[in-house]
């Protein structure tokens, strides 16, 4: 593959759960891409699909889920088509991720160095002496104060904050390609947040590390992403440039999730407020998903609506977005 | 907001303190009888706090975890008793009362968790869960039991249909509003949310925030509203006291705050609130972590981290004075400048 091709690209990804309940469709149809040093914003609420498509491009998806379409092409490679075998030489060297909770990512028994040498070595031949400068450099990296003693620590003698940073820099031990953060800041304060942010998105700026960043929170990614789709019930009803989606959203779904943040603007006033509830995956609606809960849904939505772009390069999966825009 | 002198103020917390103390445990002890400076562990979760809230306001108590906030809550709706100081509701002192006036107290004050999961009892069913308390405490008869049920229900926007079942056939935006729903079935005058609205979807987040707002207006309830969300305090709050490691460090109307925010932390605060309109922006933290409360820092206990910090914060506790009127901070550069 030449040299300019993307980091990441993902082509009409399925990922489906087969469970006695019957079969339900977690990711449907997700396509996206993300180039070197871009931070791509992934932005849904609890079971959009958003982990499920992480889990998907890492291959982390168990029984009695399987990836059943699509491509994931990683630096032009299909992941898809990876053996067992090769997904780990990948998985924590060129691809790694950092999860929501780190107290369940960190073995609680095993002191920090213990863990980020093994990272190291499982991937590289090289010596302890070596790689324990590598894990201190590392923690330096992500402002752990004093790394070379805090490697000696346990990860139960760290703060919340802390521990996201040492699961950070455990994901960026082996400097790779692409970081998958889903949930990173959701459990920490905001100064925690702010300083997390921080320190990733200078790490993406320096080393030219991709970025998917899995969140429900869209003023997390408003700060830090150039890109962001919006998943609802498995598929990205809208994706595009971060500034053109939040100023202008064309998709109805997108449109009350804005209106549903607190804002200064709207301080007193009721927020606008997206009617019902996420739908079962199990038993969604016929046609577009979203349009139980829409206002501006019409006898065509019962059809399926297909991915349309906009002229500003937006991709929205909507038959209405031209009367929900002269709305607006 | 109507003035201080017109209307009484509900709910008065006078030098509130809340004391957490680990004893020493054997060994400790005979080390102690040894000589060794061992001490039992105490950690001051709420230290000296006084705060006022009107009739009809919502104040909103922010902080990151661990300083505080959640204790306060609780000591004010009487789950956790105050180690010292005093909590006056409508004039009255709270731990004076017996017999019948703390049980209006009482149930005059509920509570709201954050956790929707954890904090219905999933063996109950929703009718008993929000029953069970009107029925003990003979605010409705037997007869009545159902209707009553049924508007409560109806005004927490749920459906009364749903009577029989138990809360895991719920989602998580439903289960909150069973909560609220079993609040406000005691019929309430004052309502403390403990992050209620921190583990829902921002679009069901948005929901039970309008049903809040509704419900205000509707009972003439008054809200203390515990949040680590600036954003969602800046939408809903009419005051905002803003707490670090058990005290108050700046109290203030909202658009005063937000306009004119005083205190070093209470800036950083600000400046690290994730907004809509903030795009591709350079975050710029501040150092460090909230310290311990089992070993708070001596005088001001944000100076370690506050950039400008000067020798009389290291060693004098700050105390809360007015710098405009109605606009409270502790900090001591207030007076230096």
């Amino acid at each position: 593959m030449s040299v300019s091709s993307p980091t990441l690209q993902v082509e009409n990804l399925q990922t489906q759960f087969f469970t006695k309940a019957g079969v339900a469709t977690a990711v449907d149809d997700v396509s996206f891409t993300v180039n070197r040093g871009e931070i791509l914003g992934l932005v849904g609420e609890s079971g959009s699909g958003k982990t499920v498509t992480g889990f998907s491009i890492l291959g982390l998806v168990d029984q009695p889920g399987k990836v059943t379409g699509g491509k994931i092409l990683f630096k032009g490679d299909d992941l898809t088509k990876y053996s067992e075998d090769q997904y780990r030489s990948i998985r924590g060297s060129r691809i790694s991720m950092v999860f929501q909770d780190p107290m369940m990512t960190l073995n609680p028994v095993l002191r920090v160095d213990t863990q980020m040498i093994e990272a190291i070595r499982a991937h590289e031949k090289i010596s302890k002496a070596d790689a324990f400068a590598r894990a201190r450099d590392a923690l330096g990296q992500v402002g752990i104060p004093s790394p070379e003693e805090r490697l000696r620590s346990y990860p139960h003698q760290f703060s919340g904050g802390m521990r996201q940073r040492v699961a950070f820099a455990i994901a960026l031990l082996n400097k790779p390609d692409l970081i998958i953060a889903d949930e990173p800041t959701t459990a920490l304060d905001v100064t925690i947040q702010a300083q997390i942010l921080f320190e990733t998105q200078k790490l993406c700026r320096e080393t030219g590390t991709s970025l998917v960043w899995i969140t429900h929170d869209l003023t997390v990614v408003a700060g830090l992403a150039d890109n962001i789709c919006v998943m609802y019930a498995g598929k990205i009803v809208e994706s595009g440039k971060i500034d053109n989606v939040l100023d202008n959203p064309k998709h109805p779904y997108t449109e009350g999730l804005i209106g549903s943040v607190p804002s200064r603007n709207k301080r007193g006033e009721p927020l606008t407020q997206i009617p019902g509830m996420t739908p079962s995956l199990l038993n969604l609606p016929t046609g577009c998903a979203f349009r139980m809960r829409c206002p501006y849904a019409a006898p065509v939505c019962e059809t399926v609506p297909i991915i349309s772009s906009c002229e500003d390069g937006r991709l929205v999966r909507c038959h209405r977005v031209e009367e929900a825009r002269s709305h607006a | 907001m109507p003035e201080k002198d017109i209307i009484k103020p509900v709910l008065e917390l006078k030098n509130l303190s809340k004391k957490f103390v680990k004893p020493l445990d054997f060994a400790g002890k005979i080390a102690q009888k040894l000589g060794s400076n061992l001490r039992d562990e105490v950690v001051h979760a709420v230290d000296g706090v006084s705060l006022t809230v009107n009739k009809g306001e919502v104040v909103s108590l922010v902080g990151e975890s661990g300083c505080g906030k959640s204790t306060l809550g609780r000591m004010v709706a009487g789950i956790l008793p105050q180690t010292s100081g005093d909590i006056f509701y409508e004039g009255e002192n709270v731990a004076g009362q017996s017999g019948e006036a703390a049980r209006r107290t009482a149930l005059k004050i509920q509570m709201i968790f954050q956790d929707p999961f954890a904090s219905l009892n999933p063996r109950l069913r929703v009718r008993d869960i929000i029953g069970e308390a009107p029925k003990y405490h003979k605010l409705v008869t037997a007869a009545g039991l159902d209707e009553y049920l049924s508007d409560v229900m109806l005004r927490c926007g749920l459906d009364p249909e749903y009577k029989q079942r138990y809360p895991h056939q719920f989602s998580g935006g439903q289960r909150q509003r069973i909560g609220i729903a079993r609040a406000l079935a005691v019929q309430p005058d004052f309502i403390v949310c403990d992050e209620a609205v921190a583990a829902l979807d921002v679009s069901i987040q948005a929901q039970v925030l309008n049903l809040f707002m509704q419900l205000r207006e509707e009972l003439d309830l008054t809200y203390l509203f515990i949040s680590h969300d600036l954003g969602v305090v800046e939408h809903i709050s009419d005051r905002i006291v803003i707490m670090y490691l058990g005290r108050i460090v700046e109290s203030a109307k909202t658009e005063e705050l937000f306009a004119r925010p005083n205190h070093p932390y209470t800036q950083a605060l600000l400046r690290e609130i994730p907004r809509l309109e903030t795009r591709h922006s350079d975050f710029t933290p501040i150092e460090g972590e909230i310290p311990s409360p089992l070993d708070p820092p001596n005088g001001c206990h944000f100076h370690p981290r506050c950039p400008f910090a000067i020798d009389r914060c290291r060693s004098e506790v700050p105390t809360l004075k007015e710098v405009t009127p109605g606009h409270h901070s502790a900090c001591h550069l207030n007076e230096s400048s």
